[in-house]
């Protein structure tokens, strides 16, 4: 009853022993776990069917990036370029003059893949790209559409796809959260990485990387040693048992518990994950840690491979930015440069080290834009939530491959792929049957894609 | 609930104007221009002032016939038949500091046909197409939403349980509740009903003593006894001003791309704090806010207070380095809408800059009507856009005087302004000269005098008739129709009798009225929802910024409109409406579980319980103050940033900003708040991003929040202080227990809790002597080491090299234990050489290997570069190595420690 051992199921054992374990019977959250024969919300658990990847990097690029100038060659766009023209949102008609790419596109890899001049660098790794050009989703306006993305809901407030995910499979690594979000961007707020009814253990560990700035800040006590905070920690916890058996296992006080553990374990764990000194010259200036312009991602690249290989299993790095009204030419090369490199660099790092294969990457934002120029001055386009661009690699999906068009409006038009058949997806390559992986909560089964979503089968290896 | 509107925006552009304008010229004047006028602005102007330039210097276009009126940034180029006020003749004159085209002096003929040209009027044919935004919002059909029709006490619902309410409130919650089928959870305790009330008034938790009092009152008027007592504390002001401050975006720093301090914010948030203390009537409060400076007043006290509330207005977030004048000015004026809506009303009115509101009827010119208000209001922030010439930002001149307040009190007051006067005119002249460096030296001496006491930030009329247009997609360049100064239209009837606008006058004032007209629909009850958000943790309308369609719809609106209702009919009394709802039964349930309510609303959004509530960065902080003993109460003298350099921009690390923050004696609501500076406790405990306004906080749990609990400096030091105050107070350990929970839990504790306690406070004192110390340093030492190992190593420590380099200092100087500058020292020799010998040994003893030739090198550089630097950091004269405690002090501390990571300290029932 003095010391537990840091693994968790001990702990609940010590529980059962001291203070009840049918104390927590009244927990939803605990019900669902123990129906899934688990008592460790963070230990590995098994899914469905044989998995393609083990883990998901997501990076996200918030503000709606344009796709006629990234990633989606569309000759009717080019075609059409000075016709004035229309189509209907969800929230009405947008028109204007139709904008030529501005940049052009060239083939790259074997497979010819075309991609804009703006990512010299991921143009080389072509062959390793899926790109998704018929992507549409349901709502134009940030927050909506940004929330959306990761919970698949704008209505309500829903988890994550990566407490989705970590609800699902658990995770490798019990010393380090199993969902880390690096530089989550303000809009949405916390609703992007949150669990909602899903128990708090699930919800996204953010971490902050800016330059002199420490991600994580207090990691280690100045003053005890490791056993004697254990025995701290013990007193601790057997405190907040007794309040999660008055509050009948309330979900926050449960969250609190298990985030001691994390807590005690991660400081050891985080900062030889964080030490990007031990990394060589040479996979520094790889990422571009050498350079202002992509330090930032280039960072957030680097230590989501770190964490990778640690068994992180959901990494999301966030990126702002992406919302080019105007001065589209500028911004938009500023913003591909800060992550061009430090992308291409991640997915040559993982497949060197034999990764990539069971490591899905998704690339691309909230939504995308409209052909139109905005304001006559043929230097910005708006918003588009009928057509975008988000791109795959590893992970068991096809490479040097495009799935899916749009027309000259932006509009997908074939083999789209809505936001649900994404999720649905994700999860089938994970080992996870999107119609089977639910939560029961408020007297019925939810699910990140409610009663949507088809996986995508087409672009699968 | 939801509003189903036409939304289609049909942007059409009307191509038929551009005859009209030419057709109102005779053949004369046409060809005067065509002749005289247009070639020389096409030949000498163009390049740098029309839309089609890069540049558009100054702000200025010359290319249409409304923008050379419109003018730039120094004022209109051109104004018809008033040579003297149109500046573009000064200009070509060359008889002023502006002279124009740059190039040369054109001819004097030419500059004569330049008056003519304006004494005839100055007729121009080049009006540019008027693009028509033809909104198809339909307000009559938008003003049927809920919220967009006035608040009505309706009818007390009828309730089966007819002893439970206690008042109307209950009546009203009683109903929802039956209604759904659910059955309210029993009363809370009296301990817990204490610390919530104690906690949602002042954000702090009882002390023993008021523990101990409540208890033994067995009056019928114990509870309002608690409640008046609660609301009469000046904790109260400190606690509900800081909610008004997240609403109000407020900061100590203008943030965005020049992070620049605002010295005197805090002038604002002193008179928010007071203004609840004081329960100053909600209506009066906005009022002031929005309007203050034009607001009739009675005393000249008022008259100040009047003037810094519209500090609301001046301290966003704005983008100092935006290099075109007019898109600065609107995103000043698109901040003010932004605020003024979203804190007041609950409206995104700010979306409809660019395109009629996709959600709610709020059309485009709804936006511009209320931007012609704030356009005509000039923003005294103290900081102006990109100085020229390093003349520095901050500007004195840029701030609102306050009216019959003497500039400097001290005794050195002569001096002071002498000196001021002395270096402001030499900055102007080196601004003249443009000599940069004259002008920095200049502004930075200037920055640091201390700044006048009777300036604050805030807003003046500009006094000047604003021709408002609206900006076709937000583009500050390009025109739509005219626009008069109004107000949201959806939120009155169309045959309203609304206050008019005269003409040289903002509308600030008419605005403030009609924001808190008796048939506002929604200021009265976003407030009211906002009070209850705080005491429940939940508004009955859970969007407490959003109430538009995108919003969520209130959980219980004849609830939710009664307390609007009530909030006005008692004169908007804040006290009043948080004192109705303390003292209902409602807010007095407990927090206990019920499977059957629990199936059918797990959320608990019709109040079957009570909500468990996380304690708010400031309360977690404050709380370990309080039991501690070090919280000093009230404001703090004037905050560091008054005596920063006001022109050097607030970045990562500014070891001003986070001396500050550590400085652990006032509450947290005057800490500075620094846009995109964090402090970590408040990072931790999801403090919100200070650049918008955020009625409701997110509440997240993870392990950063327990590392900082369980690590941080700050923590184990109040620990420390607490366990020391214990130890002199009560003398047996079961008693020592019993006065640690009520401080921290604010109750007792079980005999159980009681034994476990003592146990491990025993097993703790006799285990210390055998604990290896693992690190012994000070916090400041550690920091420091940190930093000179990561200069000496060029990376990183890790934990174990941490513990040899401090070894290693201690043996290689005798008094290097005594002080962080003492051990700095051994770098050194006593005339200030550098001892490379020593930095190589210390590297061998930390690495375990000799350094090698280039390492040596590097090491050397890197840590003389360090040192100079060290050498200004205020960490010197602190103790290298912590004061070791008794183990019985130790293991006090260790105890509340650990009371301060639990889940029963960062919530409350």
């Amino acid at each position: 009853m003095e010391y537990f051992t840091p693994n968790r199921r001990g702990f609940l054992r010590s529980a059962a022993a001291g203070f009840g374990y049918t104390a927590f019977a009244g927990l939803a959250a605990m019900d669902a776990l123990r129906a899934n024969g688990k008592d460790n919300p963070l230990s590995p658990r098994a899914p469905h069917f044989e998995p393609q990847a083990k883990r998901v990097i997501f990076l996200f690029m918030q503000g709606g990036p344009t796709q006629h100038d990234t990633f989606d060659y569309n000759p009717l766009v080019a075609n059409a370029a000075g016709k004035h023209s229309e189509m209907e949102l969800s929230i009405g008609k947008q028109g204007g003059k139709i904008l030529a790419p501005v940049f052009k596109f060239l083939p790259g890899g074997e497979s010819g893949l075309p991609i804009s001049e703006a990512f010299p660098h991921l143009r080389k790794q072509a062959d390793d790209l899926c790109l998704l050009n018929g992507m549409h989703t349901d709502s134009p306006a940030h927050p909506q559409a940004s929330i959306f993305t990761h919970t698949g809901s704008v209505t309500f407030v829903r988890p994550s796809i990566g407490s989705w995910v970590v609800y699902g499979l658990g995770t490798e690594n019990q010393d380090l959260p199993g969902f880390v979000t690096i530089n989550p961007p303000a809009v949405g707020g916390a609703s992007l990485y949150g669990s909602a009814f899903l128990p708090a253990s699930y919800q996204g560990t953010r971490i902050n990387v800016a330059e002199g700035q420490d991600p994580v800040e207090n990691i280690r006590n100045a003053r005890m040693g490791f056993e004697a905070q254990r025995k701290q920690i013990d007193f601790v916890q057997r405190l907040n048992r007794g309040l999660a058996e008055r509050t009948d296992g309330n979900d926050q006080v449960e969250g609190v518990i298990q985030s001691y553990e994390l807590a005690f374990r991660m400081q050891a764990a985080v900062p030889e994950a964080m030490d990007l000194s031990t990394e060589p010259e040479s996979v520094r200036s790889m990422y571009g840690l050498d350079q202002k312009e992509t330090r930032t991602f280039g960072t957030q690249c680097l230590l989501a491979r770190r964490m990778a290989e640690k068994g992180v299993r959901f990494i999301e790095l966030g990126q702002r930015g992406w919302d080019h009204h105007n001065n589209l030419r500028k911004r938009l090369q500023a913003s591909a440069e800060s992550i061009d490199k430090p992308i291409a660099a991640l997915i040559a790092d993982l497949k060197q080290r034999g990764m990539l294969d069971e490591t899905l990457i998704v690339w691309g934002g909230e939504f995308g834009r409209s052909s139109y120029e905005q304001n006559d001055k043929g230097d910005g386009r708006r918003h588009n939530n009928r057509g975008y661009t988000m791109w795959m690699a590893g992970g068991g999906v096809k490479g040097g491959m495009r799935y899916g068009r749009c027309d000259e409006h932006g509009v997908a038009v074939e083999d789209r792929v809505h936001l649900h058949d994404l999720h649905a997806t994700i999860l089938n390559q994970l080992g996870l049957d999107h119609t089977k992986l639910t939560y029961r909560y408020a007297g019925r089964d939810f699910r990140l894609t409610d009663v949507h979503g088809r996986v995508v089968k087409e672009i699968l290896t | 609930m939801r509003l189903a509107i036409a939304l289609a925006t049909t942007f059409a552009l009307s191509l038929g104007a551009p005859a009209r304008a030419a057709d109102s010229l005779s053949p004369e004047q046409l060809d005067f221009f065509e002749s005289k006028i247009r070639p020389v602005l096409a030949t000498n102007c163009y390049t740098c002032h029309s839309a089609e330039s890069k540049t558009r210097m100054g702000g200025l276009s010359l290319d249409t016939r409304d923008s050379i009126r419109e003018g730039g940034q120094r004022g209109h180029a051109v104004v018809p038949s008033d040579v003297e006020s149109s500046l573009i003749i000064g200009a070509l004159r060359y008889d002023g500091a502006l002279k124009m085209p740059p190039t040369g002096k054109l001819s004097d003929e030419v500059i004569a046909d330049f008056v003519k040209w304006i004494e005839m009027g100055a007729p121009d044919p080049r009006e540019v197409r008027v693009q028509q935004v033809a909104s198809t919002i339909d307000l009559e059909q938008g003003r049927q939403y809920w919220a967009f029709q006035a608040p009505r006490k309706s009818d007390l619902p009828t309730v089966r349980d007819r002893a439970w309410p206690r008042g109307a409130i209950d009546q009203y919650a009683l109903a929802t509740i039956e209604g759904e089928g659910l059955r309210p959870v029993a009363d809370a305790s009296k301990d817990d009903w204490l610390r919530r009330v104690t906690f949602d008034l002042t954000g702090l938790p009882p002390e023993p003593a008021e523990i101990e009092s409540f208890r033994k009152d067995d009056s019928s008027q114990a509870f309002r006894r608690v409640v008046d007592r609660l609301l009469e504390s000046e904790r109260f002001g400190e606690r509900w001003g800081r909610h008004w401050l997240d609403v109000v975006r407020y900061a100590d720093s203008v943030g965005r791309t020049r992070n620049l301090p605002y010295p005197v914010a805090w002038k604002y948030r002193d008179y928010v704090i007071e203004s609840f203390n004081a329960d100053k009537p909600y209506d009066h409060f906005v009022r002031q806010q929005i309007a203050g400076d034009l607001l009739p007043h009675g005393t000249p006290e008022e008259r100040v207070e009047n003037q810094i509330a519209t500090g609301f207005l001046a301290i966003g977030a704005h983008d100092l380095n935006e290099p075109d004048p007019k898109q600065f000015e609107m995103d000043v004026v698109d901040e003010m809408i932004n605020v003024t809506s979203r804190s007041m009303l609950a409206l995104s009115v700010g979306c409809a800059r660019c395109h009629d509101h996709k959600f709610d009827p709020i059309p485009t010119k709804d936006y511009y009507a209320l931007a012609a208000i704030f356009r005509g209001t000039d923003v005294r922030s103290g900081l102006r856009r990109r100085p020229r010439f390093n003349a520095g930002y901050f500007r004195t001149q840029r701030l609102v005087e306050l009216d019959g307040m003497a500039d400097y009190t001290t005794a050195d007051a002569d001096e002071v302004r002498a000196e001021r006067e002395r270096l402001w005119t030499s900055l102007v002249e080196a601004e003249k000269a443009r000599d940069r460096n004259k002008c920095r030296e200049f502004a930075r001496a200037l920055g640091k005098l201390p700044i006048p006491e009777n300036l604050a930030m805030g807003v003046v009329d500009t006094g000047k008739p604003v021709a408002m247009k609206v900006n076709i997609g937000g583009d500050p360049h390009t025109f739509g129709e005219p626009v008069d100064p109004g107000f949201v239209q959806a939120l009155f009837a169309a045959d309203a009798d609304l206050p008019g606008i005269a003409k040289g006058h903002s509308g600030r004032l008419q605005l403030a009225d009609w924001l808190t007209r008796g048939d506002n629909p929604l200021t009265a009850r976003v407030m009211a929802n906002r009070v209850w958000h705080h005491l429940f943790g939940k508004g009955l309308v859970a969007t407490v910024d959003n109430f538009g369609s995108t919003g969520r719809a209130p959980t219980n609106q004849a609830l939710l409109d009664y307390l609007a209702v009530q909030f006005m009919d008692q004169g908007w009394s804040v006290k009043s409406l948080i004192r109705e709802i303390a003292l209902s039964r409602t807010y007095g349930l407990s927090t206990r579980f019920d499977r059957s309510n629990f199936d059918k609303d797990p959320d608990n959004n019709f109040l079957w319980r009570a909500n468990l509530r996380r304690l708010e960065a400031e309360s977690v902080r404050d709380s370990i103050l309080l039991v501690s003993g070090e919280l000093r109460t009230g404001p703090p003298p004037p905050s560091p940033l008054n005596t920063h350099d006001r022109n050097q921009q607030l970045n990562t690390g500014n070891q001003l900003v986070r001396n500050w923050q550590a400085k652990p004696v006032y509450r947290s609501v005057f800490v500075p708040v620094v846009r995109n500076l964090s402090n970590p406790l408040f990072e931790a405990f999801d403090f919100p991003e200070p650049s918008e306004t955020h009625g409701a906080r997110d509440i997240t749990t993870g392990p950063s929040q327990a590392l900082y609990l369980m690590n941080n400096e700050f923590v184990r030091s109040q620990a420390s202080t607490a366990a020391e105050r214990l130890m002199a107070a009560r003398s047996s350990d079961r008693d020592r227990v019993r006065y640690a929970f009520q401080q921290v839990f604010s109750r007792d504790p079980s005999q159980q809790e009681t034994d476990s306690a003592v146990r491990h406070v025993r097993s703790t004192v006799r285990s210390l002597p055998s604990e290896t110390p693992s690190a012994t340093g000070s916090a400041e030492a550690r920091e420091w080491l940190l930093d000179m190992l990561k200069a000496a190593l060029g990376r990183r420590p890790d934990a174990s090299e941490m513990d040899r380099a401090m070894e290693f200092l201690v043996s290689e100087h005798p008094d290097a234990d005594a002080s962080v500058a003492a051990a700095s020292s051994v770098f050194t020799t006593s005339d200030g050489k550098f001892r490379s010998n020593v930095a190589n040994r210390m590297f061998s003893q930390v690495t375990g290997r000799e350094p090698d030739r280039a390492e040596r090198a590097d090491m050397g550089k890197r840590i003389r570069t360090w040192r100079k630097n060290d050498m200004k950091s205020a960490a010197g004269n602190r103790p290298f190595i912590a004061a070791a405690a008794s183990p019985e002090h130790e293991a006090w501390s260790r105890f509340y420690q650990a009371l301060f990571n639990t889940a029963e300290f960062r919530f409350r029932n």
